[in-house]
Order: structure tokens, then C-alpha cells, then sequence
């Protein structure tokens, strides 16, 4: 994992002035205070992410519904139903689906609006970075609630405006099969906050040096932006990605808010985190619910590890050592 | 490790350099053209805030009017001072081509009666036409009374309390745990620690349904499903993203200081206490909103592990529940939404400059 490491690797730095030629013993105390002090996550982690991701594996080969002392080892019986369920399926194309249309929005919309707060044409920079992040903070559920009614095809302002700028039939959003996926990125919308305010601040980050003398070198605004800049804010275009990509295949708050997560319409709402969550909570199958959860991590890791092979095309670490 | 500023000003030399030769109409364009366009982006990324706040000021009355405006108001009706009857108010069209607001009191097929309520004594008004064709005056009138609806159908003082209460717990088990872990990574060398801290930071990309099944089956097994300890318990074991926060910060303190403890006879814990805590105010006033942003919007977890108790929701989730009883009622709706964002809101505007420097600072910095 490359990003990762290059975290590890500024980690170095700490505790440099020390005399490299200290006594064992004192090597070995600063060690037990360190273990002491990090022990509270050392634990966490094997209590809610190891132990947990084991116990998910375990699950998969058992017909467990609530309880696992009642359950029996079952061999791939669920894996044999994971294959046969046409619901996984259909469910997985939805969210591909769906994150096909949510993915490049997730990405462009809040990177052209750090370009765009990075203008030095702007005024009032202050204002607007303020402007378009704090509705990130607005929780959720009731950002939903507000999107929704915006796109209210009867009373939400949304269809009122296409009406009046004379579109004649403006979409039924939420109720229609194909306009509910563009109806649910524009819910989500006010979620960009976050990426938002770090692509900026990266933006920023781009030494000013690199733009003078790309002036010099006599380069126009494109090729500025694709030599110098889109390679200095590609690491964390790429932190961007990964959370996006990771996130868009558990997506299933907003229909679950939105419909309580019937799936309507059409089943055009059944995302596959949702089929996750009524097969291990509604219907109380942990075993089934364990195999869909282990099968959904087995695709997020293999596309990560992808975009991580990707990485040497088009991510520039500054550091250049890499392999 | 330098921290990224997140309001620079590097508005270039160049602009300047050039505004002294002579007047630049090119980049005063530039300057009208890019203004103009965010604000106009920002204009429809924050309406529906507008409408928000105008919806839950409606009757719903006035929702299922058409032709009703788009903020909170009644249609004017007239009173007859001497019956008390209240009749419509109606937008007539008069002979000479000029329109005035009569009261309808006598409907009829093809031709009604009005009275002028400026002038009822000059008696009743023969109008031709369809009076269902008229429009109807509406005068600014805001239902304030969605909001006191809205709070005991929702009961929303006890949601309030649930959430901080939840939320207060968890900033103090994450503060004390996350300090605490961020100081053994910034301070201290032990073997392995890059491998376990690049381990860490690998966490925030793991998805969380691959834990969620046995993590859920093992509240249950204990007994923990349907209290708060599912959502406040996990908290005092640290996450990725806090910690990695605070030891950025834990590292821009010199070491020297410490050492300087140290040979004073100070405990590693008391140097953290005394030197390190202190030293680090913005940053755990950071981490603390964070997590109360966190807690506020959590929905999933309360949601699976409260769904059987209502009393002991947050916020998010009894919000969803009264989505699900009254859908119908969109004033309704946008009030409790309303206030259920109020406390972040002016939190986040309070803080706005160590929050924002805490999100860049988590993201940026790797």
C-alpha cells in the first residue's frame, strides 16, 4: 500500500536528536511506554477489526441466525446461495451502477471547486470556502430530508424552476427507475465538503515557484494545469478516490432514509449494502449476511488494490524513490 | 511537518506587478467573470437551505394550494363586521381594465357578488365570469407553529439530550484515548512502530461492513444491544483519523521541552499532562468537535442498535422515524430538520478556523 507507507515514512523524524548511542535499558523503557501508551488502540483494533474480520470468515461456513452457540457448520452452502441469489446480482449491478453516475461527481465537482476557490481571480475566497463546506456539516438525515423535497416532483423548487425555464415534462426523480440515480447524487451533494476543503488546501500547497516557472517555460493555463498542478495534487486526488470508491460500495443510507429501504422504485433502490443489512439485522441471518459482507470486502479490496497498481501512471510522489 | 494553511493569499505578484502598469481590463474580467460564476454556484448549493426554512414556516394548507407563493402566507380573507362571516379574498379584473382584491360573497356559475373591504357599505359588487379562474391575495404569514409541533411529535428534547449525552461520552473516551495513542507515536520508539501506525492509518480505508456482522452478534451475545454502550464503549480504544491528527500536532512540539522534563524526574504521563496537553489546545478542541459532528450524524449504528428502544435514540435516527409517519407533512418535516441541524451549525461558525484546519490537516498531510 503505497499511500500508506508514505505515511510511515515521515514518521522517521521523531525523536532524530537523541544520541544513537543510548544504553539498552533506556532503548527498552522508552519501548514499554511506547507499547503502554498506544495498548488502548493495539486492543481496539484486535477487539473491533481483527477478531471481528476473522469471526466474519468463520460465520460464512455456518448457519448461524442469531446466536452462534446454536449454530453448525455448513461448508459452502452459503457461498453455493451467494452464487445462486439473484438478488446479489441485480443488487451489485445497482451499485455499480449507481456509482458509475456518482463516482465522477464525487471526484470532478469538488476538484473544479478548488480550482475555482484557487482562482487568483477570486474575491472574497474566505466567504466562499465557508460557503460551500459548511452544509457538510447540516447532519445527514436531514440533508436528506431537504434534497428530497427540493426534488418533490409537485411541490419541490427543483421541477418548479425546470417548469418555468419551459421544460415540459421534468423528471419524476425519486419515483422514476432510471432519474432516481441522478436524483440520489444530487442529495448527496452537500457531501463534497470534505473533499472540497482538501483538494484546496492542496491546491494551495503547489509551491509558486513550479507556476513562475512554468510561465517562463511559456505554458498556456491547460498545460500548466496538466504538468504542474493535476501532478501535485494527485496524491490526494488518489486519498480522494480510494474513500470514494470504498465508500460508494456500502452506499445505502439515503435510500434506507429516503424509502426505508424497499428498494423502490422498482428495486432500482436495492443497493448491495442494503441487501446486506436486511439479510444480517431485518431477517437475522448473521451466516448469509457474513458470506454478502466478505464477498462485498473481497471486491472493494481487489478494486483497491487496482487503483493502487494505477498509482504509477498518474500519482506523483515528490520523494520519486519509489519501485 | 509544516502545517498547510488552509486561507493563503497567494493572489500572485503577477496581478499586482500588472495593475501597476495601466488599468487591466483582462483581469478585471477575469476577476467579474469568476466571481459571478461562484456566486452563482454557491447560490444553488445553499437554496434549498432558503427553502428549508420557508417550507417550515407553512401551513399545509398553503403547500397543497396551487398558485400558492413560495414563502409562508395565507390567503387574505375579509370579515363582515356585522355578521362575522369570513369570505375569500379574490384578485378581480374591473371594467376599466385595473384589477382590485373583493371579497367573494355570493358564488355563482357565470356571475358573483363582492364586496369591496374598503368600502362595504357601497354595498355588493355584480362581477361576470368564473370565480374559479380568479387568483387569491396572499399576505406574509409564518406558521411558527410547526415548530412547536414538530418538537413534541418528534420529542425532540429528549432526541437532544440522547445525542449529547451519547455524543459527551464519546469525546471524552476519544479524547483520552486518541491523546494518549498520538503521544506514544509521536514520542516514542518501539520496534514495529511504523508497520502498526501504517496499520493504523490503513484502517480508515477498511470497510466497515466486513466487521459489522460479529460485531453486532457479539453486542447481542452480551447483552449490549439496545443501550448506549455499542455507541460509546468503541470510542475509548482511538480511531485512525484522530490520532493521526493529534500526532501531527504532538510533533510540531519540540522535542527539547520533553527532555527537558524528563530530567527534571518528569513520568512520561506526567510530561503529557503537563507539557504535552496544554501545549495542544486547538487541536483537542478540534478533535472533540469532530467527534461531536460525528455523534450527531451518526445514523447506522444507533439506528441497528437502538431500533427497539425510541427513548434512547439521537437524533439521526428519531429525525428517520418521523420521516416515516409524517411524509406527508413537508412543513413539518423541514422544522424538525431545521432544528435538528441548529447545534452544529452555530458550533461549526463558532469554530469554523480549527475545524476547517483539522479536516485539511487529516487529509492533506501524508
Amino acid at each position: 500500500m503505497d499511500a500508506t507507507a508514505d505515511i510511515a515514512q515521515h514518521t522517521k523524524p521523531v525523536g532524530a536528536g537523541a544520541s544513537p548511542k543510548r544504553s539498552s535499558k533506556l532503548a527498552r523503557r522508552e519501548a514499554t511506554w511506547g507499547y503502554i501508551f498506544i495498548s488502548p488502540w493495539l486492543l481496539g483494533f484486535l477487539l473491533f477489526t481483527l477478531l471481528p474480520t476473522i469471526a466474519t470468515i468463520i460465520f460464512t461456513f455456518t448457519d448461524m441466525k442469531l446466536e452462534f452457540a446454536k449454530a453448525s457448520f455448513i461448508g459452502f452452502a452459503n457461498y453455493e446461495l451467494l452464487f445462486r441469489d439473484s438478488q446479489v446480482w441485480s443488487s451489485l449491478l445497482v451499485t455499480i451502477k449507481f456509482g458509475l453516475i456518482s463516482l465522477p461527481v464525487a471526484i470532478f465537482a469538488p476538484l473544479l471547486l478548488g480550482l475555482l476557490m484557487n482562482s487568483k481571480n477570486l474575491f472574497g475566497k474566505p466567504f466562499f470556502r465557508t460557503g460551500f463546506y459548511f452544509p457538510y456539516i447540516i447532519p445527514f438525515v436531514a440533508a436528506i430530508f431537504v434534497w428530497a423535497a427540493m426534488l418533490n416532483p409537485e411541490t419541490g423548487w427543483i421541477n418548479m424552476f425546470l417548469e418555468r425555464i419551459g421544460i415540459q415534462n421534468p423528471p419524476n426523480w425519486v419515483n422514476d427507475t432510471t432519474w432516481v440515480y441522478p436524483a440520489l447524487v444530487i442529495i448527496g451533494i452537500w457531501g463534497i465538503g470534505n473533499a472540497f476543503l482538501i483538494n484546496l488546501a492542496s491546491l494551495q500547497g503547489v509551491p509558486t515557484e513550479l507556476y513562475d516557472a512554468a510561465k517562463i517555460d511559456g505554458a498556456g493555463a491547460w498545460s500548466t494545469f496538466w504538468n504542474v498542478t493535476f501532478p501535485m495534487i494527485s496524491p490526494v486526488i488518489f486519498y480522494n478516490l480510494i474513500l470514494v470508491v470504498v465508500g460508494l460500495f456500502q452506499y445505502f443510507t439515503v435510500p434506507l432514509v429516503l424509502n426505508q429501504g424497499t428498494g423502490a422504485p422498482g428495486g432500482a433502490t436495492m443497493f448491495y449494502n442494503l441487501y446486506l443489512y436486511k439479510n444480517f439485522f431485518v431477517f437475522q441471518n448473521m451466516a448469509y449476511g457474513a458470506t454478502l459482507a466478505w464477498f462485498l470486502f473481497l471486491i472493494i479490496l481487489a478494486t483497491t488494490m487496482v487503483l493502487f497498481w494505477t498509482q504509477r501512471f498518474w500519482v506523483y510522489y515528490p520523494t520519486g524513490d519509489r519501485k | 511537518m509544516a502545517t498547510t494553511t488552509i486561507d493563503s493569499t497567494t493572489t500572485s505578484l503577477e496581478g499586482r506587478r500588472t495593475q501597476k502598469r495601466a488599468v487591466n481590463w483582462r483581469g478585471i474580467w477575469g476577476k467579474v467573470i469568476a466571481t459571478t460564476v461562484a456566486l452563482i454556484l454557491l447560490f444553488l448549493f445553499l437554496v434549498p437551505l432558503a427553502y428549508m426554512v420557508l417550507t417550515s414556516l407553512k401551513s399545509m394548507d398553503q403547500m397543497t394550494e396551487p398558485g400558492a407563493p413560495i414563502y409562508p402566507a395565507v390567503p387574505e380573507t375579509w370579515t363582515d363586521p356585522e355578521t362575522e362571516k369570513v369570505y375569500p379574498v379574490y384578485i378581480v379584473p374591473m371594467e376599466n381594465g385595473r384589477t382590485e382584491d373583493l371579497a367573494l360573497v355570493k358564488k355563482g356559475r357565470k356571475q358573483s357578488e363582492f364586496i369591496d373591504p374598503k368600502d362595504p357599505a357601497a354595498g355588493p359588487i355584480q362581477w361576470e365570469g368564473s370565480w374559479r379562474a380568479l387568483d387569491r391575495p396572499w399576505e406574509w404569514s409564518p406558521t411558527w407553529q410547526n415548530y412547536v409541533d414538530a418538537w413534541t411529535q418528534i420529542n425532540f428534547g429528549r432526541l437532544f439530550l440522547n445525542t449529547v449525552a451519547i455524543a459527551a461520552i464519546g469525546i471524552v473516551g476519544t479524547l483520552l484515548s486518541c491523546i494518549v495513542v498520538a503521544y506514544g507515536f509521536s514520542r516514542f520508539r518501539f520496534p514495529g512502530r511504523n508497520a502498526l501506525f501504517t496499520l493504523l492509518i490503513a484502517t480508515i480505508f477498511l470497510p466497515s461492513a466486513v466487521t459489522i456482522v460479529p460485531t453486532f452478534a457479539f453486542f447481542n451475545l452480551i447483552g449490549w444491544v439496545g443501550t448506549w454502550l455499542p455507541l460509546t464503549v468503541p470510542h475509548f480504544f482511538a480511531n485512525a483519523y484522530n490520532v493521526f491528527l493529534l500526532r501531527q500536532y504532538f510533533m510540531t512540539i519540540p522535542m527539547e521541552i520533553d527532555e527537558a522534563a524528563a530530567m527534571d524526574g518528569a513520568s512520561p504521563l506526567r510530561i503529557l499532562m503537563s507539557i504535552i496537553v496544554p501545549m495542544s489546545t486547538p487541536v483537542i478542541v478540534a478533535v472533540a468537535l469532530f467527534h461531536l459532528v460525528f455523534a450527531w450524524n451518526d445514523f447506522f449504528a444507533p439506528l441497528i442498535y437502538l431500533s427497539t428502544k425510541p427513548d434512547l435514540q439521537p437524533i439521526a435516527v428519531g429525525l428517520s422515524r418521523f420521516n416515516g409517519i409524517y411524509g406527508t407533512n413537508p412543513p413539518l418535516i423541514q422544522a424538525a430538520a431545521l432544528m435538528a441541524s441548529l447545534l452544529p451549525i452555530i458550533l461549526f461558525f463558532m469554530s469554523q478556523r480549527v475545524f476547517m484546519q483539522g479536516v485539511v490537516v487529516t487529509g492533506v498531510e501524508k
